[in-house]
């Protein structure tokens, strides 16, 4: 019967081309506007690493000074000092921890014809790339031994190595940075979690770094960070040094949590750590130490605006008034076949299967809609590309987008069809068949 | 075969209530031929819809091929109404998209049918009404007369027990009317039972009995002793 009433709504459909138009461009004009809000937000708000999302645990320490908190009403800095990242590195409580922070460097390349250049770059542990599962075309991360050795190893990224290798396998090479030799031990395969959770305090939604270096080359490089530094009071002296025993809070810690019993236990380390840096005269505030979930952090981070849920909110309302004028031209287009719903009915179409029928019939409106609205948020899409600087990486359209907004033009369309269907099949047959 | 006894029907408004039947009672036999006749106005539409079960009526008993079908809900009618009963429209109600095959399949999509058997009773009834060789024509490329046709056909694909016809003829002109009627007397022969509602006396002369309306109530009866006798160039359903 489903094959029956889909000829039906097909040649339905025909017969009324303008009406048809009608209500198939409605629907697309909300699905358009919906799926271009709902794209953005799709994926600001996607979990990037959804499989092991709820193990790995951004962690706070409130090293604070006494007067004001880092954030009203109580919260601690979202990044932890070089002091304290390292001491929870060495403590080495959980499963796994990572240590990093965002810098640069300039390359120089063999290559005559390749300029130096400057590059993002992430020092940090070997850990990165076991905890956040990067992938790798060649190579891997480098050894435990490289850390504690600040070795002068890169992992490059997929692009960056295709820039400087040509895509070939660059494992072994060199490349020069700041004037030292650097061995490539690994080759990323194209990686861009989107939003960029290890690093939710700097450019949310931009790409992951070009290079990634030991940490411990901090010291022996005097690598400078790139990202957002907080600081409360003024280190002891100017140097380098002094900045890296100073207050400030610019480096993300990660720990690799899988068990409840792990957080509770990683919870009341970081308590007896705090405890212990007070008898320092550190931590002047009261303990305050939190453990994030990577969708916990994106949300504590506000990584999707209120204005973005604004918009996609405004765009289902505006979806709702496009449904509501098709509502009323599929009443009027119902109401235009009477005699045809009349005649079924004295033959024997019960109101079940008129109601079918009909709902068949703005199935195959919702979906003609829901594939010109994917067009027109494609099209959105673009527009929102060329309107706001750096927004490639968010204004694009995945199939689960794709998948979400036919689903939405079926069942939104299914429920503009639901009072007209009801109406019709509601009128007792006779009353048709007068009006024929 | 049809058995009304006493049945009302009240159109009610905010401001005024309308007797469209009061004690309405009839009799039909299986196989009978029946006319029934009336000014506008009378209740022959009402009773027409009525007895097709296309509309509920007030009071009453009416017992149809057997069956009670006072109460029943709205499925029951509608299951009745596809397996036993057949209808015929004055503007013959064909569906304008459909093409001829279609239009005469569609009571039987609602049976359940297989593919198969409803092109065989499809086939067959386009044979009975002499519209095999315009399966493919749409109703706009159809004479009035071959539409009606279309129309009596689909009525007589699903077998039905009791045919309803309402002023069958009244678009047509002569020469299509009588041969509509012809075929109509055809079917009646084969053993189908015809209520036709008609204002036309030429027409209700052809049937077994004429049943006259007035007010929403049977007015008289009249048996026509030999009706077999006025048929003409009857067609074997």
């Amino acid at each position: 019967m489903f094959l029956y009433n889909l000829r039906l709504a097909l040649l339905s459909l025909r017969r009324d081309p303008v009406l048809t138009a009608l209500m198939i461009g409605a629907v697309a004009i909300g699905i358009g506007m919906s799926t271009t809000t709902l794209a953005v937000y799709h994926t600001m708000s996607g979990n990037p690493i959804s499989w092991k999302g709820d193990q790995l645990y951004a962690v706070q320490m409130d090293n604070w000074g006494p007067s004001q908190p880092y954030n009203e009403p109580d919260e601690p800095p979202p990044q932890v000092t070089y002091r304290d990242g390292q001491a929870l590195m060495k403590a080495a409580k959980a499963k796994d921890q990572n240590l990093s922070f965002t810098t640069s460097f300039v390359l120089q390349s063999d290559k005559p014809d390749v300029k130096p250049d400057l590059v993002q770059a992430r020092a940090t542990y070997t850990s990165f790339f076991t905890m956040f599962d990067v992938p790798f075309e060649y190579g891997g991360g480098w050894s435990k031994q490289a850390d504690q050795d600040a070795q002068q190893v890169v992992v490059l990224s997929n692009a960056y190595n295709e820039k400087l290798f040509g895509g070939t396998n660059s494992v072994g090479k060199e490349v020069v940075l700041n004037n030292r030799r650097f061995q490539v031990v690994g080759v990323m395969k194209p990686w861009n979690p989107m939003p960029k959770f290890f690093d939710a305090q700097d450019d949310q939604f931009g790409e992951p770094e070009d290079l990634f270096v030991p940490l411990n080359l901090i010291g022996p490089m005097q690598l400078h960070n790139n990202g957002n530094n907080s600081c409360w009071g003024p280190p002891a002296n100017n140097s380098f040094q002094g900045h890296l025993d100073s207050e400030c809070v610019w480096l993300q810690f990660w720990a690799e949590l899988p068990t409840q019993a792990d957080r509770d236990d990683y919870h009341a380390f970081l308590d007896a750590y705090v405890q212990e840096q007070k008898k320092l005269g550190r931590f002047p505030r009261p303990v305050h130490n939190e453990l994030h979930d990577v969708p916990d952090w994106l949300a504590y981070n506000h990584v999707v605006s209120k204005d973005s849920e604004a918009l996609v909110g405004l765009s289902f309302m505006f979806l709702a008034v496009c449904m509501l004028n098709t509502i009323g031209l599929i009443l009027a287009k119902f109401l235009r076949r009477s005699g045809e719903i009349g005649l079924r009915r004295a033959v024997g179409a019960s109101k079940t299967a008129l109601f079918y029928q009909y709902l068949v019939e703005t199935s195959v409106i919702g979906i003609s809609g829901g594939i010109l609205g994917l067009v027109l948020g494609w099209a959105g899409l673009i527009g929102v590309r060329h309107l706001i600087e750096d927004s490639d990486h968010l204004a694009r359209l995945d199939w689960t987008m794709v998948g979400i907004s036919l689903l939405i033009a079926l069942v939104s369309s299914m429920l503009a069809g639901l009072y007209p269907a009801w109406r019709v099949v509601r009128i007792p047959p006779a009353i048709y068949l007068k009006v024929q | 075969m049809l058995s009304m006894q006493n049945i009302s029907k009240i159109y009610r408004t905010d401001v005024v209530q309308t007797h469209a039947l009061r004690d309405f009672s009839l009799e039909v036999k299986e196989g009978e031929f029946v006319a029934v006749m009336g000014p506008s106005g009378s209740g022959k539409t009402t009773f027409l819809n009525i007895a097709g079960l296309l509309e509920s009526f007030d009071t009453g008993i009416y017992m149809l091929d057997g069956e009670d079908v006072s109460n029943l809900n709205d499925d029951g009618r509608s299951h009745i109404r596809n397996e036993r009963i057949g209808f015929i429209f004055q503007s013959f109600n064909l569906i304008p998209d459909l093409n001829v095959f279609d239009n005469v399949d569609v009571p039987l999509r609602y049976r359940g049918l297989k593919s198969a058997e409803r092109s065989k009773r499809i086939q067959a009834a386009l044979e009975t009404v002499g519209l095999a060789s315009r399966m493919k024509h749409i109703p706009a490329q159809l004479s009035g007369g071959q539409q009606q046709r279309v129309a009596i056909a689909r009525a007589l694909a699903g077998e039905p027990r009791i045919l309803f016809a309402d002023e069958p003829t009244g678009n047509l002109d002569s020469l299509m009317a009588r041969q509509v009627l012809d075929l109509l007397e055809g079917i009646n022969s084969s053993g189908t039972t015809i209520v036709m509602v008609t204002h036309d006396p030429e027409l209700a002369r052809r049937a077994h009995r004429s049943v006259h309306v007035l007010d929403g109530q049977v007015m008289d009866l009249k048996a026509v002793p030999d009706s077999g006798s006025k048929r003409e160039n009857g067609v074997k359903a």
